[in-house]
């Protein structure tokens, strides 16, 4: 299985993996680095293949969730590079994506004014390439290819998708969380045993202390900011983060019965709760007990936001988009405020390089904005870290959950892939990758063969594999049957009768000349002695015709024709005794030892 | 592989099917029906219901009249309502392995199950399933329990005595094992043995069967099942339906190459066509209520009480109706509304649609937004103070013996301006009505069984091709009531197997192969060869591994060599291990070129001689024969190993082995 990447290196931005699993091609997640403005910001999907359509060189195209550094690229690859083929991704997924791509579209292009940008229609008629898939549903991609999602937490309608072929498989997680939140559950796989775990590895060195400390942090902070008359900026991305903040602070407003007015920043985010609303049965098991008497994303405190109120006086808190501070009504807020030292802005999630949210929390206190000019930032500047992923201690979680025999991590900064890498080498014993971006990782992998037994031929083994004698191990003989890809391990009898063929049976008899002038049933008879003797371990018989018999070597004990003194012993076998008979023989060459009398 | 069957009704199933080595119940059905022979449980003290006259036998013994109470004609058990449990004395219910359910109705009976049989096994089911059964079950324990009644008769279910009684007392079945209504208690402790599934999820029992659910399009998160090993497939279909309502569409596809397809759950009323139906429905509702009267709708809290509700948010403007109230009465109102809102992901594609945008799947929000529909957990409290009327009440249970819906009946059915619409089609609506008899209102019969038809059963059959059928004997005959009607029952080939309550069917097939894994370091010490075109043989010997039911073939070890002359040797040593099996000889020997080999080999002096079924070759020197047949090779020589044993290999030379 060679996984190669034409996005997500060693630097959170752009996911994008392209797995090759017994002859399949699969790509997972499609995603844009929202640092950069130019070319870079899309994968480089000639990685992929230099000549020929994408439809015909991928099988299917997996998108883990809505989050657009893991399918800001969709539209541009499938309408702008050409890609014809299913692309899978959950429902909620489905139906949150093409918002926050046409959100994402509006600020390029109309806001600043990019070219060669995808359009709205080119967002729908992506979308309608979409299959969408539930938790746990296996779906087949093809007669081979199937592929299955698990919870993963993160956000709503994030999955994780094992991808199997045959025996081999790959689990890739996306963005995952394995602790539970105020509104998402943990994420869970079972013991499936993949063959690769591509893991994210974000937040790969932190273990972040417990989260009832942090959220407490968080709403002193936020009280703190108001009590001094101090307005709150909170940028977020409108799904996600926001909504389990936005849980935290109406609890927290109630119960302190605080009245400086929290807003939320207008259209996508009314809509996003709604999304939630409808597709509750993907939170945690406590929103979903309890929606009937009281659905949580019902906001009491939490009104809409007016570009208007940014300059009204008082206290407030505001939830805007997007998240890092790189463009729209964050950005313009943070600009009103910034100057303000009672005011507060606290970044509740990661911000990738290259954006104002990245530098303010580096400690940049001058910025450098659009038409030269310098904003000085006077604000205090928080960071939480609320961003659902999972840390260390999540990520070998997984691990342990799903016990692959490679780990590939992606996703996340050099160095602490790096550390995180040694400690699951050394836990778990398996090896590690951490390829950079266009890097190719093969994974040699030996499917063991699956074919189908004849329960006649399985059943005579396995009551005989009952025996006690367990030391050693029995043979089961067969013949396997290949015509076309059927492939039928039977019995060697059944297999000549299936070819109608005949069986050709091979005997030997051999003569074996004896000193004995007795007459030949006694001869007989001592052989017949002799031989129960030695041979304890097997059936030895004496018929009544005088023959002897040994398992189903016939011996027969007949006179010289010319020596009295000696008889003949003819030993008799077939060729699948032969071993047998050809020791009876050389044993009985040796003669029979005096009888006592 | 056997099926026991453990329930008679057709639409409520309960089967167990033991496949391999493991013991599967398909659905654990209720049947309800056993309740029409009860008298209604009023909520509210009925004057009409407590005066009714005992009932005696004809020679005037009353000592019945305590348990049994005669109104307009008919006899009624004044008792607790009891229900007709699944055969639980066919087969010890301790050893079922796994439940399927397929939908909320088929789950009725879980608590007497899981509660009561030492069941301890894995219940699965979609989400839907469970969250709405859960609501069935909450909204029949509530109807119960909020009624006490201290009486619970059992007299008359003496066998003796159940003989003089009337029908259809006389014949209800296995009337002893009748049971009272389970506790919430009971309800929960069997819910939290039900582990979630989706569709199309595989899930795989004891590594020896994997069973699937796929979409039967019937309700939301109804599934028909798919129960198979990687050599045998036993479909189980259970309530489907290929109309259009709010579920998502019935999967045909996968139930392609069943060696059994097991089919119940058909629509019980075959004759009614359920778009005919809903469009009677309106109609009589809106001639109802322009006339001032109420309309009661006697329906079950999920279902298809959300496709009457849309029907209606489409047709009460134009009919006029928009001032009219809409009530729905039942202690999981509110419950079954929001949950029918969030199973997007369950729902048909327009509903899908809609979420996307996103606003909720179906236009009962809407109706309730704008106060058009009102819902109540009960008709005391809040119900009271907001009821006007003419107004149209949905409410439970539709059999009219326990819910709101025995006030109603009560209360609306002495004035002929009122109408009850029955649109569940579980019960008979006659029978459901006799104890209320004599009746002024106006009642309409428009029953909506979205489920299979026969002719739709005979298209999916064709369709799919299952090599046996297996259904209830219920379906390989016409219905009673139209004997004449020979479409009305299923015709296939071969013959539906069909089954009754308490029957074991030994189904139709043997299973031949098994699944067995050949490791690579394995296959790649084979040596295939083609024995006729396309088919190649290869012979196999190997260590078998199994673990879990799963088979692994290794490759044999490597023989130990005995550490040379240190060990003293014993007589037994060299015994030969007989188990070293030589593999069979297949082919026949060409005489001439067998000589030539032989001469080739330095043997001289040979002689052939023809018999009558083969030859005979003569190595004089070596004072050996070989006799050469068709099927048949003898070699007798003297004791000289290495002469047998260049002999044996020229011969082996000319045969294939297997």
């Amino acid at each position: 299985i060679p996984p190669s990447r034409p996005g997500a290196g060693q630097d959170v931005g752009r996911s994008c993996i392209l797995v090759s699993i017994g002859g399949k091609n699969v790509m997972l997640d499609c995603g844009m680095h929202m640092g950069f403005n130019d070319d870079r910001r899309f994968p480089d999907f000639s990685y992929i293949t230099r000549n020929g359509r994408l439809t015909d060189f991928l099988d299917c195209v997996i998108i883990s969730h809505f989050h657009l550094d893991h399918c800001g690229a969709l539209p541009y690859f499938s309408e702008m590079v050409g890609y014809d083929g299913p692309i899978y991704m959950t429902h909620p997924t489905q139906a949150i994506c093409p918002i926050l791509l046409e959100d994402y579209r509006k600020i390029a292009v109309d806001k600043k004014g990019e070219a060669n940008f995808f359009t709205s229609q080119m967002i729908k008629d992506c979308m309608k390439k979409v299959v969408a898939v539930h938790l746990h549903q296996t779906v087949q991609v093809d007669d081979e290819l199937e592929i299955k999602a698990y919870y993963a937490g993160h956000v709503l309608g994030a999955a994780m998708f094992q991808i199997k072929v045959g025996s081999e498989s790959v689990v890739y997680t996306g963005d995952y969380n394995m602790t539970p939140d105020r509104h998402l559950g943990a994420a869970w796989i079972d013991k499936c045993r993949p063959n690769l775990l591509i893991t994210e590895s974000t937040y790969a060195t932190t273990i972040r202390d417990s989260k009832r400390c942090r959220e407490r942090d968080f709403l002193k902070k936020v009280h703190e900011a108001v009590e001094r008359g101090g307005k709150v900026l909170i940028p977020v991305f409108a799904l996600g983060r926001a909504q389990e903040l936005c849980i935290l602070l109406e609890t927290f407003w109630e119960r302190m019965n605080l009245k400086a007015p929290i807003y939320f920043s207008t259209g996508l985010t009314e809509k996003a709760n709604h999304y939630y609303k409808l597709f509750i049965t993907w939170t945690n098991q406590k929103i979903r007990k309890t929606f009937v008497q009281r659905n949580m994303f019902e906001f009491k405190h939490i009104k809409a936001f007016d570009r208007a109120f940014a300059d009204n006086p008082g206290p407030m808190v505001v939830f805007a988009t997007p998240g890092m501070l790189h463009a729209g009504q964050s950005l313009q807020i943070f600009r009103k405020w910034a100057g303000n030292e009672k005011n507060m802005v606290i970044m509740p999630g990661y911000c990738v390089q290259g954006t104002v949210g990245h530098k303010i929390l580096s400690g940049q206190r001058k910025l450098e904005m659009e038409g030269r000019q310098v904003l000085e930032v006077k604000m205090q500047v928080e960071y939480m870290s609320f961003s659902a992923h999972a840390d260390a201690k999540g990520i070998m979680q997984l691990v342990g959950q799903a016990e692959p025999e490679n780990v590939l991590l992606v996703h996340g900064e050099a160095k602490k892939m790096e550390f995180l890498k040694q400690k699951i080498e050394q836990e778990f014993r398996v090896n590690c990758y951490m390829p950079a971006n266009g890097e190719t990782v093969t994974l040699p992998t030996s499917p063991s063969i699956p074919v189908g037994i004849s329960l006649g031929l399985l059943k005579r083994e396995m009551a005989q594999g009952l025996l006690p004698d367990a030391k050693k191990p029995r043979l089961l003989h067969g013949t396997l049957i290949m015509k076309d890809s059927n492939f039928r391990l039977v019995s060697s009898e059944q297999a000549l009768k299936e070819l109608g063929l005949a069986e050709h049976q091979l005997r030997f008899t051999c003569r074996v000349h004896l000193h004995d002038p007795r007459k030949e049933q006694e001869t007989a008879l001592r052989v017949y002695s002799h031989l129960k003797s030695v041979l304890k371990d097997h059936c030895v018989q004496h018929l009544p015709d005088g023959s002897v018999t040994v398992e189903s070597i016939l011996i027969q004990a007949a006179a010289h024709s010319e020596d009295p003194g000696t008889k003949v012993l003819l030993v008799s076998w077939t060729y699948q005794d032969e071993e047998l008979g050809s020791y009876l023989t050389s044993l009985l060459k040796k003669g029979l030892p005096q009888a006592a009398s | 592989m056997k099926l026991y069957c453990l329930s008679g009704h057709p639409t409520l199933p309960c089967n167990v099917l033991k496949f391999k080595s493991t013991t599967i119940m398909l659905d654990c059905g209720l049947d309800m029906t056993s309740t029409l022979n009860f008298l209604p449980l009023p909520l509210v003290q009925s004057p009409r219901l407590s005066n009714l006259p005992g009932w005696s036998l004809k020679d005037g013994n009353a000592f019945l009249d305590k348990e049994l109470k005669e109104c307009s004609g008919h006899v009624f058990v004044d008792s607790v309502p009891e229900f007709c449990l699944p055969e639980t004395e066919l087969i010890d219910l301790s050893t079922v392995d796994v439940i399927l359910i397929s939908n909320y109705h088929c789950m009725m009976a879980l608590p007497y199950i899981t509660e009561h049989t030492g069941f301890t096994g894995t219940v699965y089911a979609t989400e839907p399933t469970v969250q709405i059964g859960r609501l069935l079950m909450e909204e029949l324990v509530n109807f119960i329990e909020r009624v006490p009644k201290a009486q619970s008769a059992s007299l008359w279910k003496n066998k003796d005595i159940q003989r003089l009684l009337p029908s259809p007392l006389k014949d209800a079945v296995e009337v002893s094992t009748w049971r009272r209504c389970y506790t919430m208690q009971e309800v929960n402790s069997a819910l939290s043995k039900i582990q979630l599934v989706g569709y199309s999820q595989k899930i795989e029992l004891f590594g020896a069967v994997q069973v699937t659910p796929l979409s039967s399009g019937y309700a939301l998160g109804s599934s028909n099942w798919i129960i198979q090993s990687h050599y045998e497939k036993v479909s189980y279909v259970s309530g489907s339906s290929l109309l259009t309502t709010h579920p998502q569409p019935m999967d045909q596809a996968s139930l392609k190459n069943s060696d059994v397809l097991v089919l119940t759950g058909l629509t019980q009323i075959p004759t009614a066509n359920p778009d005919g139906m809903v469009g009677e429905f309106c109609s009589n509702l809106a001639l109802t209520v322009r006339n001032g009267g109420n309309v009661l709708v006697p329906c079950y809290p999920s279902g298809v009480i959300y496709d009457l509700l849309e029907c209606l948010y489409q047709y009460i403007d134009s009919a006029g109706l928009s001032n009219i109230p809409f009530y729905f009465i039942s202690p999981v109102a509110n419950s079954s509304l929001e949950f029918s809102q969030i199973f997007a992901e369950w729902l048909c594609h327009n509903k899908q649609t809609k979420v996307y945008l996103p606003e909720p799947p179906f236009p009962h929000a809407e109706l309730i937004q704008t106060n058009k529909l009102k819902h109540y957990p009960s008709l005391h409290g809040d119900f009271s103070s907001d009821f006007r009327q003419p107004c149209v009440v949905f409410t439970g249970h539709p059999s009219l013996r326990f819910g709101d819906v025995v006030h109603f009946m009560e209360l609306w059915g002495k004035s002929s301006l009122n109408t009850v619409i029955f649109t569940e089609p579980d019960f008979s609506y006659l029978e459901a009505l006799a104890p209320y008899q004599p009746l002024a209102m106006k009642c309409i019969y428009c029953p909506i069984d979205t489920r299979l038809n026969f002719i739709q059963v005979s298209k999916l059959l064709k369709e799919v091709q299952p090599l046996h059928v297996v259904c209830p004997e219920q379906y390989t005959q016409p219905p009673p009531a139209q004997s004449h009607r020979m479409d009305l029952m299923i015709d296939c080939q071969p013959p539906a197997m069909s089954y009754r309550r308490a029957e074991v069917l030994a189904l139709p097939f043997k299973r031949r192969y098994e699944k067995i894994e050949i490791m690579p370091e394995l296959a790649d010490s084979l040596v295939p060869m083609e024995i006729k075109p396309g088919i190649s043989l290869a012979t196999v010997s190997a260590v078998l591994h199994t673990k879990d039911n799963k088979h692994v073939l290794q490759p044999p070890p490597r023989p130990i060599q005995p550490a040379g002359g240190k060990k003293r040797k014993r007589a037994s040593d060299d015994i030969p291990d007989c188990k070293v099996l030589k593999p069979l000889l297949s082919g026949s020997i060409p005489v001439e070129q067998f000589v030539q080999a032989l001469e080739k080999h330095g043997f001289s002096d040979i002689k052939v001689e023809d018999t009558a079924k083969g030859h005979i070759v003569l190595l004089q020197e070596a004072e050996t024969l070989i006799q050469i047949e068709e099927d048949s090779t003898h070699i007798i020589c003297d004791n000289d190993e290495m002469l047998r044993v260049r002999l044996r290999d020229l011969v082996l030379k000319f045969l294939q082995k297997f």
